[in-house]
């Protein structure tokens, strides 16, 4: 049997988040973390969460699974398990709706703010805009993101000021379309990033990096970004 | 909420420079005197009084001490603007900030004047 200990909160009965403990047979396979709860939900199926795909491109299921974000559908139970215990919370320093999901507003408000959208303002061409392989091959590392926010909610910039600093994930958003030869929107994309707080809460932690599932690096794009403002100021 | 008003310089920007830039002195400043300290014979009253009572060692340390003000400002702005705020403390959080950064302002202030006093009085 699994031992499992799960981040339980209902606000129309519970006073205040609880963890709750409960047993799993997993049949003495190494599971994912999705199949996990799948089991859990047929013993109780008040229990709530969030998935889709179950197989890593949707972004649904972003948990904290013994401390460290990641998707459930994509990360067997050896990988997190510490102590013979499996640990499940909600991504942190978003509120909690009920049980292991969160309200992701804020991380939407902080994406729409970067216009994660080609801008152009040159005449269409007949087809399409052409793209070098080269130009194109800026993009990778930064289109795959699928927006689960593992890496904005294990940020402590993030937590502290979720409502200003845009976050690893919105700031890889930004650098995608800063890097991109079709978009001509350049020079208004980085003014709205030179405050304080947009892209200098960062402090270089990393933590993004470590817990990215699609194995990208925001706090790399960050510093392109940083390195693009260095430029248009000097 | 936490407004940007009290930063230091005009942008994140320059604000990251300057922290960047003042960490560069700091480093330089601290060498030398490190230097001096080990490699420049015994330290008594007169050899330290001539060295401080050069024009390139005043301004030096003018400079060290002006990095100081700068980079525990931005520093301490960014602690505060963190950890002191309404989404932390509710209400109270922006008056504990405004405190906060006041009496670190005031202290830096004497600390600089002082410290002109000590090298050119
Ligand atoms: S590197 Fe920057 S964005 Fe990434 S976790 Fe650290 S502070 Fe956040
Ligand atoms: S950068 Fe990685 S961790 Fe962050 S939202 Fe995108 S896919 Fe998820
Ligand atoms: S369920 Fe889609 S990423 Fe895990």
């Amino acid at each position: 049997m699994l031992q499992v200990s799960l981040y339980r909160y209902n606000p129309e009965t519970d006073e205040a988040p609880y963890m709750q403990d409960v047993q799993v047979d997993t049949g003495g396979k190494d599971l994912m973390v999705l199949d996990v709860l799948e089991l859990l939900k047929a013993q109780d199926p008040t229990l709530t969460y969030r998935r889709s795909c179950r197989e890593g491109v949707c972004g649904s299921d972003g948990l904290n699974m013994n401390g460290k974000n990641g998707l459930a559908c994509i990360t067997p139970i050896s990988e997190v398990i510490r102590g013979g215990k499996l640990v499940l919370r909600p991504l942190p320093g978003l509120p909690v709706i009920r049980d292991l999901v969160v309200d992701m507003s804020l991380f939407y408000k902080q994406y729409e703010k970067v216009r994660p959208y080609l801008i152009n303002d040159e005449p269409e061409p007949a087809i399409e805009r052409l793209q070098s392989p080269e130009d194109r091959a800026k993009l990778d590392g930064l289109y795959e993101c699928i927006l689960c926010a593992c890496c904005s909610t294990a940020c402590p910039s993030f937590w502290w000021n979720p409502d200003r600093f845009i976050g690893p994930s919105g700031l890889l958003q930004a650098y995608r379309f800063l890097a991109d030869s079709r978009d001509t929107a350049t020079e208004s994309r980085l003014a709205e990033l030179d405050d304080p707080f947009s892209v200098f809460r960062c402090h270089g932690i990393q933590n993004c990096v470590s817990v990215c599932p699609k194995g990208l690096n925001p706090t790399r794009a960050i510093g392109h970004i940083r390195g693009m403002l260095l430029k248009r100021a000097s | 909420m936490v407004t940007a008003v009290t930063n230091f310089g005009r942008s994140g920007l320059s604000d990251w420079l300057i922290q960047r830039i003042t960490a560069l002195v700091l480093l330089a400043y601290m060498l030398v005197l490190g230097g001096i300290v080990l490699f420049g014979g015994e330290v008594t009253y007169e050899s330290w009084r001539g060295l401080f009572s050069q024009t390139w060692m005043r301004i030096f340390t003018l400079a060290a001490m002006l990095s100081i003000a700068a980079h525990a400002w931005i520093g301490l702005w960014a602690v505060s603007t963190d950890y002191l705020t309404e989404r932390l403390m509710g209400p109270k959080g922006n008056v504990l900030r405004l405190i906060f950064q006041a009496v670190v302002v005031a202290a830096l202030f004497v600390y600089v004047v002082w410290g002109i006093q000590i090298l050119w009085g």
